[in-house]
């Protein structure tokens, strides 16, 4: 791995009297393409102009490679930054912008060009270098700015949510070169994303964080199967949620009893004891839903209810399902001809919705510290 | 049918422009190639003395004091105008700035220059202070001399260079200094590198608007400067009043009037079609800058 490893630890970062980082640390992996994903004005972008050094922590250090560089202007550090407005410069020729750095640095003037060309070559822009900026599409400045980040051969790269200026199309496109580049390149990558879509199908490892704080570390599937925490699974795709106390345990399974909902058998482990109060999450489309009964599986919570809103989008269609114990779950259905023998389920159809306490996580318990600041890795 | 009217419209800015610069100019024009006359004026005959009159030494030599002492004073002035224009850019209250820069206009130009030698005289201020300080027995002398010149003249036009400067600084994407910085470059790199290039209309503007009124001058040359700094605003007024000599004050005015506006548009072009457009709109912006804070 060519790329550095960064940690952070007990960094805080205030405004005046706004928190934007309370606290925070992290360990980024060498040659890792690592994502801070949260909502809008998490402090994702504080963190990482503190990483990038445009930012000085109130409190708290960063690392590179073991190095203390707390404090050193930006142009001291080997991270380079990918800006959210590309933040290319008007006056210079594509080629101009990628050669900035090595300009900066007197680097002479042939190897200045071939450097160039074979980072143009990288991100597909070689026919492009006489021309300026405002000539090129929103995807191809991109693509500058990413060559002109990486021509100093930096071993962080940090990407402030490169793509959000981009149309869903050719934002999905980029992203999967962004993925190739990462791979080429060998660095790290620390992305800043608020779009879990992306977040998920590119990074090795994602820190979902909210106002200043980090949730939760962990892969892809950690985040979305094994959320921390409410707000992670809420944030993170779509999911039910019951709150309920649990009644009973037995061989791993617990027995919740959630308003609305009734009593739900759930997987758990020595979070959920009885007595304790627990979120449970189940993800819509581990839910199934048909207009038969399924019988005989013991493991299956299976609730009877009314569709109230069925939302078509394709690839799929979104069930709000009003159960008859009072509550409603959102149930996704793929459209295949083997999914179901059975026709359409449509607005006001009698339904049967089921799950399997396996499908059922148990995210918040009152037997475990509320998770708020700090990391907590998933078991 | 829809007539036009742009022509009717325009006719007081017309009638403003030739009575108040066409003819005046006109008369100079005609002026210069006449004979003088013996009191002043001009004899209605056609010459070319007062041309031939300016290839004179003293005269070449005020020439090039005056290209010399307006160089340095517009050089000067841009040096402390962008790191006002610059900060007034990013201050919170931008209108404060604004403002600060604007108030000196409500004081009459040579109440200003009086100001100076009120400070800067034997027994001004600036004397009286260094005195009471211990610093100097004797006044030190500084007003009647160069320095004392450049020093005034850069007072007098700082406002119309911080003014275009502030309005293109204002527009420019301050993340682009952030991104330099991040490409390695320090601080003075990215400014030269990067917010220089950047705001070329603000500067071509900046150097216009105090280069050629700052090449004309006359008051401040003739109130603190001494014999050091006479410059050819002082010797047209000198043809003009004293030696009576009008086809030489009118041949001189239309070279000086020939030669700046032949340097401003070598200047401006050579700064581009581009950064020439940045430049007008810098300039109407920085008018109705100085209209909006006064
Ligand atoms: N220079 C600043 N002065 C004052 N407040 C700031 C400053 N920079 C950021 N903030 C505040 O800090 C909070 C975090 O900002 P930040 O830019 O890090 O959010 P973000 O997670 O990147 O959001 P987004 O997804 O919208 O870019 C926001 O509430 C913002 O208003
Ligand atoms: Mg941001």
């Amino acid at each position: 791995m060519k790329g550095s490893d960064v940690a952070v630890s007990g960094i805080s970062k205030s405004f005046g009297d706004f928190k934007a980082l309370k606290d925070v640390s992290l360990e980024i992996r060498k040659g890792e393409f690592f994502s801070l994903l949260g909502p809008s004005g998490c402090g994702k972008t504080t963190l990482l102009r503190v990483i990038a050094g445009f930012e000085d922590p109130d409190a708290g250090s960063v690392k590179i490679d073991g190095r203390e560089v707390t404090g050193l202007p930006p142009d001291k550090r080997r991270c380079n930054t990918v800006f959210q407005s590309y933040a290319l410069f008007p006056h210079l020729t594509v080629f101009e912008n990628v050669a900035f750095p090595l300009r900066i640095r007197r680097v002479p003037n042939r190897l200045v060009r071939e450097m160039v060309m074979r980072h143009l070559s990288l991100v597909q822009l070689e026919s492009h270098a006489d021309k300026k900026p405002s000539m090129l599409s929103g995807g191809q400045k991109q693509r500058v700015a990413i060559a002109r980040a990486l021509i100093n051969e930096p071993s962080v790269l940090l990407l402030d949510e490169p793509l959000s200026a981009l149309d869903a199309k050719l934002r999905q496109h980029m992203l999967l070169e962004l993925d190739a580049i990462h791979d080429k390149v060998g660095i790290t990558f620390i992305y800043v994303t608020h779009d879990q879509q992306e977040a998920l199908s590119v990074s090795d490892r994602i820190a979902v964080m909210n106002q200043g704080d980090v949730l939760q570390v962990g892969s892809p599937q950690q985040i979305y199967e094994n959320p921390s925490s409410d707000f992670v699974a809420r944030f993170i795709g779509e999911t039910n949620i019951f709150v309920g106390k649990v009644v009973a345990k037995e061989g791993g399974f617990a027995t919740v009893e959630a308003a609305g909902f009734g009593s739900l058998l759930v997987e758990a482990n020595g979070e959920a004891p009885v007595g304790a109060t627990v979120s449970v999450a189940v993800r819509p489309e581990k839910i199934r839903i048909g207009s038969d009964e399924p019988l005989g599986f013991p493991e299956l919570n299976v609730r009877s209810g009314l569709v109230a809103e069925p939302i078509y989008s394709g690839f799929q269609t979104k069930y709000i399902v009003k159960l008859a114990v009072g509550g409603s779950l959102t149930v996704f259905r793929q459209h295949a001809n083997w999914s179901e023998g059975v026709p359409d389920i449509e607005w006001k159809d009698e339904v049967y919705v089921s799950w399997s306490a396996r499908d059922a996580v148990v995210v918040e318990s009152s037997a475990r510290p509320p998770s708020s600041g700090g990391i907590r890795r998933p078991a | 049918m829809k007539r036009n009217y742009g022509g009717l419209y325009a006719a007081p800015q017309a009638l403003w422009l030739s009575l108040f610069f066409a003819a005046p100019l006109a008369i100079i024009v005609a002026y210069s190639f006449m004979k003088k006359g013996l009191y002043g004026g001009v004899e209605p005959e056609a010459s070319l003395d007062a041309y031939r009159a300016l290839a004179n030494p003293t005269l070449l030599l005020v020439a090039f004091r005056t290209l010399w002492v307006s160089l340095a004073a517009t050089a000067a002035t841009i040096l402390v105008a962008l790191p006002c224009g610059y900060s007034i850019a990013r201050s919170r209250n931008q209108s404060l700035g604004l403002f600060l820069v604007i108030v000196p206009f409500w004081t009459n130009f040579l109440v200003r220059i009086y100001a100076w030698i009120a400070i800067l005289g034997n027994e001004g201020f600036l004397n009286d202070f260094l005195r009471l300080a211990g610093l100097v027995g004797e006044p030190l002398q500084f007003l009647y001399n160069q320095g004392a010149v450049i020093l005034v003249l850069v007072y007098m036009y700082l406002p119309y260079a911080i003014l275009p400067l502030f309005s293109t600084i204002d527009k420019f994407d301050f993340t682009l200094l952030e991104a330099a910085r991040d490409l390695g470059a320090s601080r003075l790199e990215a400014i030269v590198k990067v917010l220089l290039p950047n705001i070329r209309g603000g500067l071509v503007t900046a150097v216009l608007f105090t280069f050629i009124p700052i090449f004309g001058a006359y008051a401040v040359p003739l109130l603190v400067g001494g014999k050091d700094s006479y410059m050819l605003g002082n010797v047209i007024a000198d043809q003009v009043t004293k030696t009576r000599n009008w086809p030489l004050a009118s041949a001189i005015s239309m070279t000086v009037t020939f030669l700046t506006a032949v340097a401003a548009m070598l200047f401006a072009l050579r700064s581009r079609r581009k950064a020439v457009h940045v430049e007008i709109d810098a300039g109407v912006e920085a008018t109705a800058a100085t209209r909006a804070a006064s």
